[in-house]
């Protein structure tokens, strides 16, 4: 064998060496993080987090209200942002799919699906707190809204697009009009698409922190009213994370748990829906 | 024959052409919600940081005086840790996330392709939260055990550089910011890279394979000059996620507006100072500097990001004309 050729081999050995090196150390940060959160989450999960209030620095307490609170924000995101997303979606993917302006916002929608979550939180901020002049739950749901609009945007396009011409074609030929054929036709085909769209923007928004720093603001007491600052799990996650009192911080950590286990499970879910139909 | 139910010949569309219409303008006044979106974000951010700009004009963007007191606001120090701590996490970004793509197109055996892949995109999934949770409570200490005291005894010495690398070694600042933001880049900048070089035409791979190319040969001679668009594409998707990365920047890197071109020491970054400040902003020239600043970061990720955008429907089109 002459050098050249070993010279080469070495090279491509060095080459493919590297490769599962990265792709081990991309593995391992996954696994340390994971085994953090649940090392120092499992110390301080107790029945305590679901049924009480956060407490004041130096006593015991749960997260029952930021519980609550992130919930029912994630509700009011998904109800406001689900509807205009998927209508956006059909547009794109049915009546305007070669128009000038379906071109726009897709490349509009793929720019804002990257974007600073909190510039968004500044701009709800801007609209929906300082002109009612305080925080308040319905602008965490507003920004959290507007953070969902462009995933489901873009997973309904994808899954309307999905359902065969045949099954258009065939509606027309029936003479059936094209909003009954998108509403009881297409929906229904891509209906897995439209729910793993929604699932995938749950998980987002679940974890979202940025945008609520100056909407939602935070809670340190139970509160249903929308029109109030209100507790949430990742606000509350920062502050207690941050703060120099063990009790918050262990808090933080269940919280952490809790909330990580959450959106992995969402994820992995989607997953194996999303193959189930493909095998189909 | 099949017997069809009777057409409602008398009344064509009874219902169906207004209900057409109404139903096209409506979901297109959904889609049109998205473009006003953008444009209302920009405008805000505009209206809000116009007494920062009138005041300071451009000295804004050159000044590292940051003075909440004596209402002095200069942006240069988190526009110096944003740059550096997104320049960090590209140098440790990139080359892993093309290894980890050669690996799982060329190296890894079949079985362990999706496992691995489905691993590498969870990373992606993991809130930032955590990652600054982490970064805070786990990185930062270990980084300013095992590998600061060694960058500043070794790098700190280098000529030119040197000042890059010197500071004492207490975990927080830019360079654990930027590894942080590398490590939640990775999976993006890997996926897009991961489904590039599946896309390569086979017939082109065939050839450099029997004329006995090795596979880093494929991918340097092959795959990365094939793919070279929609790979920098992907890069440029991973800067704008990484100059925007709020949550895991702010845990840890130090939120201190001293001007210091160390990346040891602590910094600042603009979604750093948004997250940290803007709720204890209490006058209204604080207040617009914090959202001039906003304006900033979002019209650089809006360049950044049709960048990559323009870049990858290149190669959408390409492969599209060359597979019909």
């Amino acid at each position: 064998m002459n050098a050249v050729v070993l010279r080469r081999r070495a090279i491509d050995l060095i080459a493919l060496v590297l490769a599962t090196a990265a792709t081990l150390f991309g593995l391992v940060c996954l696994v340390w993080i994971l085994f953090t959160t649940v090392w120092e989450g499992a110390a301080a999960v107790t029945p305590a987090l679901f049924t009480q209030m956060t407490p004041p620095p130096g006593s015991d307490g749960g997260l029952l209200n930021a519980l609550y609170g992130s919930a029912v924000m994630i509700a009011l995101a998904v109800a406001m942002g689900t509807p205009i997303g998927i209508a956006a979606g059909t547009y794109l993917a049915e009546h305007g799919r070669h128009t000038k302006l379906a071109a726009t916002v897709r490349f509009i929608n793929d720019i804002l699906l990257s974007a600073p979550s909190i510039v968004v939180g500044l701009f709800v901020y801007e609209i929906a707190v300082r002109t009612v002049g305080h925080f308040s739950g319905y602008a965490g749901a507003i920004a959290l809204a507007i953070i969902l609009l462009p995933i489901v945007v873009r997973t309904s396009e994808e899954s309307l697009r999905l359902v065969p011409n045949q099954m258009r074609e065939a509606a027309f030929a029936l003479g059936l009009p094209r909003w009954k054929l998108t509403v009881q036709i297409i929906y229904k085909g891509a209906m897995t698409g439209l729910v793993t769209g929604t699932l995938l923007a749950i998980a987002r928004i679940s974890g979202e922190t940025a945008p609520l720093l100056f909407t939602a603001l935070n809670n340190q007491f139970w509160n249903a009213d929308l029109a109030r600052p209100m507790a949430n799990i990742p606000v509350i996650l920062y502050q207690y994370a941050m703060s120099p009192y063990d009790n918050w911080v262990q808090l933080a950590w269940a919280g952490a748990l809790i909330l990580t286990l959450f959106v992995l499970a969402l994820n992995l879910g989607v997953r194996l829906l999303a193959k189930k139909v493909l095998s189909r | 024959m099949i017997a069809f139910p009777p057409i409602r010949s008398s009344r064509p569309d009874s219902g169906g052409r207004r209900g057409d219409a109404l139903f096209e303008h409506g979901t297109a006044a959904a889609a049109l919600l998205v473009l006003i979106l953008l444009c209302g974000i920009f405008l805000s951010m505009a209206w809000g940081g116009r007494l920062a700009f009138q005041t300071f004009g451009l000295h804004f963007l050159t000044s590292s005086t940051w003075d909440a007191v004596n209402g002095q606001f200069g942006a240069l120090v988190p526009i110096y840790g944003t740059m550096a701590s997104s320049a960090i996490a590209l140098v440790i970004a990139v080359p892993v996330s093309i290894g980890i793509a050669l690996f799982l197109t060329d190296i890894a055996p079949r079985w362990m392709r999706g496992p691995v892949g489905t691993a590498i995109e969870l990373l992606a999934a993991i809130p930032s939260i955590i990652y600054g949770m982490w970064g805070l409570f786990v990185f930062a200490p270990f980084l300013a055990r095992h590998i600061e005291p060694w960058v500043s005894g070794h790098l700190g010495q280098w000529p030119i550089l040197g000042p890059l690398f010197t500071g004492p070694p207490i975990g927080i600042g830019l360079l654990p910011a930027g590894i942080v933001l590398g490590i939640m880049i990775i999976p993006f900048v890997a996926s897009v890279a991961r489904d590039v070089f599946g896309a390569v035409p086979p017939g082109i791979r065939e050839a450099a394979v029997s004329l006995g190319a090795t596979r880093w040969e494929l991918l340097s001679r092959v795959t990365l000059p094939y793919t070279r668009s929609a790979v920098s594409g992907a890069v440029f998707l991973g800067l704008g996620r990484a100059l925007g990365e709020t949550m895991a920047v702010t845990f840890v890197i130090g939120n201190s507006h001293d001007l210091n071109p160390s990346l040891l020491m602590p910094g600042n970054s603009i979604a750093a100072a948004l997250a940290n400040e803007f709720t204890e902003a209490d006058t209204d020239l604080y207040r617009s500097s914090l959202i001039a600043l906003a304006l900033l970061l979002f019209v650089v990720t809006f360049i950044i990001l049709s960048m990559a955008k323009l870049m990858l429907l290149r190669l959408e089109r390409i492969s599209g004309k060359s597979n019909s």
